[in-house]
C-alpha cells in the first residue's frame, strides 16, 4: 500500500507537469525549425524571453496580452468541461467589442464609471448571443458546434467590416478621403483605469477575479456541477433528470460571453477604438484561438489558466522582439502554439494509461490474485 | 443595375467561375469524407491546405515546374496527415482539439516560411486552361465546363472515383465498417489502425492538392492565411453532403456559386454592401447544416478513438 501511495504521488506530479513537458517539446521542435532556417535558436529564444520579461514595461505588456487570453480561456474551461467545443472565440470577441464600443460612442454624456460598467456588460451579452446561437443549434437541431462557431466567426468579421466602414465609421474618416475603417476614439473618461504607470489596466484584475468566480461556479454551484455532469456523461445526466440541451446551450453561451467580455476589455483597456484590417485577428490578435491553447494548457482549470495565459501572453510579446532582433517572423509563435496543443492532447494517453494501471493495481490489492497453480495445471493438462 | 446580373455574359461568367471555385472545396472535402467515414474528424484541413498551398507555390516559383510544385504539396499533405494519424490513432488524442493544433501549426508555419523564404507576394504562371476539343466549342456550356485547368477537371473526376471506392470496393467496405463499428471490424480481422492511417493520409494529400489548386491553378499567388477559412468550410461540406461524395459535390457547387455570385456583385458594383454579400455563403452553410443535421446520421464512431478491449 505504501508503495502504491508513493507511485501515486510521483505520477500526480508528473501529471501536473505534463503541459510543461509539452511546451518544452514544442520549443525543441521550434529550435530545430530555427536551425533549418539558419537562425541560432538560443539567440532567438533569448530575445523572446527578454521581450517578455526583460523590463518592468515588458512584464506589463505581457500581462496586457495575457488578459484577453485569460478571459477567453475561462469561457473555454466552461464549454469544454460541458463537452461542447467553442472555436468561435474570435467572432464572439468581435461582437462583444462592437456592442461595447457602440455604448461608449452613443452615450457620451454619461458618467465614465457607468459607461465602463455598461460596456463590459454589453460585451458580455454580445458574446453570449454569438455563442448562444451555435449552442441552440447544437442542443435543439443537432448542428455540430465546431462548424457553426467557425461560421459565426466569418459572419462576425463581415459584420465588423460592414459597421466600421459604414454606420460606425469615425466621422472624421468619413469626411477625409482616406476612409480608414475604424470607429471614433472613446472619450478619455471611458478608458479602463491603469493599474501602474504602464499600459497595464484594470481589465487584468477583473480577469483574475473572474477566474476565481468561474472556479467557484464550476465546482461549488449546482449549475457548474450540472454543466460538468452533462460534459462527462450526457446519458447519465439525462437519466438523473438534468435538462441536457439547456446546459449545453448555457455552456456555449457563457463561453461566448467571456470571449465577448475579452473584446470589450480590449477596446476599453488597450485600443480605445475599433479598427479593422479586414480580418478578425487584426483586432483580436487571435486571442479567440490562443485562449483555447491557454485553457488546454491550464488543464481546463480556471485558476491554472492564469499562469497559462501569462505564459502565452509572454510568447506573443516576446515574439515581436524576436522578430526585431533576429529576424524570425513572429508567426513562429503561432506554429509553436499549435504544437503545444498537439502535444498536450497527445500526452493525455499517458494519464489514461496510468489510470488503468492504477485500477488494476487497486483491484489486485483488494483481491489478491489466486495462486496460479491450478492454471498451470490446466495448461499442463491441455498439453 | 440588378438586371446586369442576368445578361448572358455575366451568367456564364458566374457559372464558369463557380465551377472553378469549387475545386479546392472538392479536393479537401472529399479527402475529409474518407477520414470521417473511417471515424476520424480531421479539423487540421485548413492548416494542411495552407502548407500545401505554400509548398506548391514555392517549389513552382523556384523550379519553374508546376508538377514539382504539385508533388511538393502532396508530400507536405501526406506528412501532415501522417502526423495527424499518429496523434489521433496511436496516441488517441481528442480529434477536434488536435485538429485545431495542426491548423495553428500550418497557419504559423506557412506564414513563417513565406516571410523567411519569399518576403513579398509574387505570382507564377499556373496550370494553363485546357480546352476539351469539340465540347469547349459549344456556346456557353463550353466556357462553363470545358475550358478549365487540369486541376479543376481532376476535382470533378475525384467525385465518381470516391463514390466508387467507398461503395463498390472492399477497401470502401472496410473504411465504412471501421467508422461505424470498429470493434466488429477489428474482430473480423480488419486493421482499424491501418485503415485510419490510410484515410487520414489520403485526406492530407487531398488537402495539400486543394491548397495547391489555389496557389498554382486558381489565383497563382501565395499570401499569408490565403485560405481564410476555406478548409473549415470544406469540413462543413462533409456534414452538409451527408458523408456522400455526391452530396459533397452538391454542397461545394452551391457554395462556390454563391461565392462567385458575390464576387460578380462586387465586380459589377451593385448597390449591395460587399460585406453582406461575403457573409451569404456562411449564413447559407448554417441554414443547410440545420436543415440536414437531423436527417443524416454521422458515422457512429466519428471522433471516437479506437482501443482494443483488454
Amino acid at each position: 500500500m505504501k508503495k502504491l501511495f508513493q507511485s501515486e504521488w510521483l505520477s500526480r506530479t508528473v501529471d501536473a507537469f505534463l503541459p510543461v513537458f509539452a511546451t518544452l517539446a514544442a520549443l525543441l521542435v521550434g529550435a530545430i525549425m530555427l536551425l533549418l532556417l539558419k537562425v541560432n535558436p538560443i539567440e532567438a529564444y533569448a530575445a523572446l524571453w527578454d521581450g517578455a520579461f526583460g523590463s518592468p514595461n515588458a512584464v506589463a505588456e505581457t500581462l496586457v496580452k495575457a488578459t484577453p487570453l485569460l478571459l477567453v480561456a475561462l469561457g473555454i474551461c466552461i464549454s469544454f468541461r460541458g463537452n461542447v467545443i467553442n472555436i468561435g472565440g474570435e467572432g464572439q470577441m468581435v461582437v462583444g467589442a462592437l456592442l461595447a464600443t457602440w455604448v461608449g460612442l452613443t452615450f457620451t454624456e454619461a458618467p465614465g464609471w457607468l459607461i465602463i460598467v455598461l460596456a463590459l456588460v454589453c460585451g458580455f451579452l454580445g458574446g453570449a448571443v454569438w455563442g448562444g446561437i451555435p449552442g441552440v443549434l447544437k442542443a435543439y437541431f443537432n448542428v455540430n458546434e465546431i462548424l457553426s462557431t467557425v461560421m459565426m466567426n466569418a459572419i462576425a468579421i463581415q459584420l465588423m467590416n460592414f459597421l466600421l466602414r459604414g454606420p460606425m465609421i469615425d466621422p472624421s474618416q468619413a469626411e477625409l478621403a482616406s476612409k480608414i475603417p475604424q470607429t471614433a476614439r472613446l472619450l478619455d473618461i471611458f478608458q479602463l483605469p491603469r493599474l501602474v504607470p504602464t499600459r497595464l489596466h484594470l481589465g487584468a484584475l477583473i480577469a483574475v477575479v473572474l477566474a476565481v468566480l468561474v472556479y467557484i461556479l464550476l465546482w461549488r454551484t449546482t449549475l457548474g456541477y450540472r454543466i460538468r455532469a452533462v460534459g462527462q456523461n450526457p446519458n447519465a445526466s439525462r437519466y438523473a433528470g438534468i435538462n441536457v440541451p439547456r446546459y449545453m446551450v448555457l455552456a456555449l453561451l457563457l463561453s461566448g460571453a467571456f470571449a465577448g467580455l475579452a473584446g470589450a476589455v480590449q477596446v476599453y483597456g488597450v485600443n480605445y477604438r475599433m479598427i479593422t484590417d479586414g480580418s478578425a485577428s487584426g483586432f483580436t490578435g487571435s486571442a479567440g484561438f490562443n485562449g483555447i491553447v491557454a485553457a488546454l494548457f491550464g488543464q481546463l482549470h480556471p485558476l491554472l489558466s492564469i499562469p497559462a495565459s501569462i505564459l502565452f501572453g509572454a510568447l506573443l510579446v516576446g515574439a515581436n522582439k524576436m522578430q526585431r532582433m533576429v529576424q524570425v517572423p513572429s508567426a513562429l509563435v503561432i506554429a509553436l502554439n499549435g504544437l503545444v496543443v498537439v502535444f498536450v492532447v497527445s500526452s493525455e494517453i499517458w494519464r489514461r494509461y496510468r489510470q488503468r494501471r492504477r485500477l488494476v493495481a487497486i483491484r489486485d490489492e483488494e483481491s489478491p490474485p489466486q495462486p496460479d497453480q491450478p492454471e498451470v495445471q490446466k495448461e499442463d493438462a491441455q498439453q | 443595375m440588378i438586371s446586369d446580373l442576368f445578361s448572358t455574359t455575366v451568367l456564364i461568367g458566374i457559372l464558369a467561375s463557380g465551377i472553378r471555385l469549387a475545386t479546392p472545396y472538392l479536393y479537401a472535402a472529399i479527402g475529409e469524407t474518407f477520414s470521417q467515414k473511417s471515424g476520424v474528424l480531421n479539423l487540421g484541413v485548413e492548416g494542411q491546405m495552407l502548407l500545401g498551398s505554400f509548398a506548391a507555390f514555392y517549389i513552382t516559383y523556384t523550379t519553374g515546374n508546376l508538377w514539382f510544385g504539385l508533388l511538393a504539396a502532396i508530400m507536405v499533405g501526406a506528412f501532415m496527415g501522417l502526423a495527424m494519424a499518429f496523434v489521433t490513432v496511436n496516441l488517441q488524442a481528442k480529434q477536434g482539439i488536435s485538429g485545431i493544433g495542426f491548423y495553428l501549426f500550418g497557419l504559423g508555419m506557412s506564414d513563417l516560411l513565406f516571410q523567411k523564404l519569399m518576403g513579398t507576394v509574387e505570382t507564377v504562371r499556373g496550370f494553363p486552361r485546357v480546352s476539351i476539343p469539340v465540347l469547349s466549342g459549344i456556346p456557353g456550356v463550353g466556357d462553363i465546363f470545358f475550358n478549365q485547368s487540369i486541376l479543376v477537371y481532376g476535382a470533378y473526376l475525384l467525385v465518381p472515383i470516391a463514390w466508387f471506392v467507398l461503395n463498390k470496393t472492399t477497401l470502401g467496405l472496410k473504411i465504412r465498417s471501421v467508422g461505424e463499428n470498429p470493434d466488429a471490424a477489428d474482430s473480423l480481422g480488419v486493421s482499424v489502425k491501418r485503415i485510419r492511417y490510410f484515410t487520414i493520409i489520403l485526406g492530407g494529400i487531398l488537402s495539400g492538392i486543394a491548397g495547391a489548386s489555389l496557389s498554382i491553378a486558381l489565383l497563382n499567388v501565395f499570401q499569408q492565411n490565403m485560405t481564410s477559412g476555406l478548409g473549415f468550410i470544406a469540413v462543413a461540406l462533409v456534414y452538409f453532403g451527408g458523408w456522400r461524395p455526391l452530396g459533397v459535390l452538391g454542397g461545394a457547387l452551391l457554395f462556390s456559386l454563391v461565392n462567385s455570385l458575390q464576387l460578380w456583385i462586387q465586380v459589377l458594383g451593385l448597390p449591395i454592401p460587399s460585406e453582406l454579400a461575403v457573409m451569404m455563403p456562411y449564413i447559407l452553410t448554417i441554414i443547410v447544416l440545420v436543415a440536414t443535421a437531423s436527417k443524416i446520421r454521422s458515422p457512429s464512431a466519428l471522433t471516437k478513438p479506437f482501443e482494443r478491449e483488454g
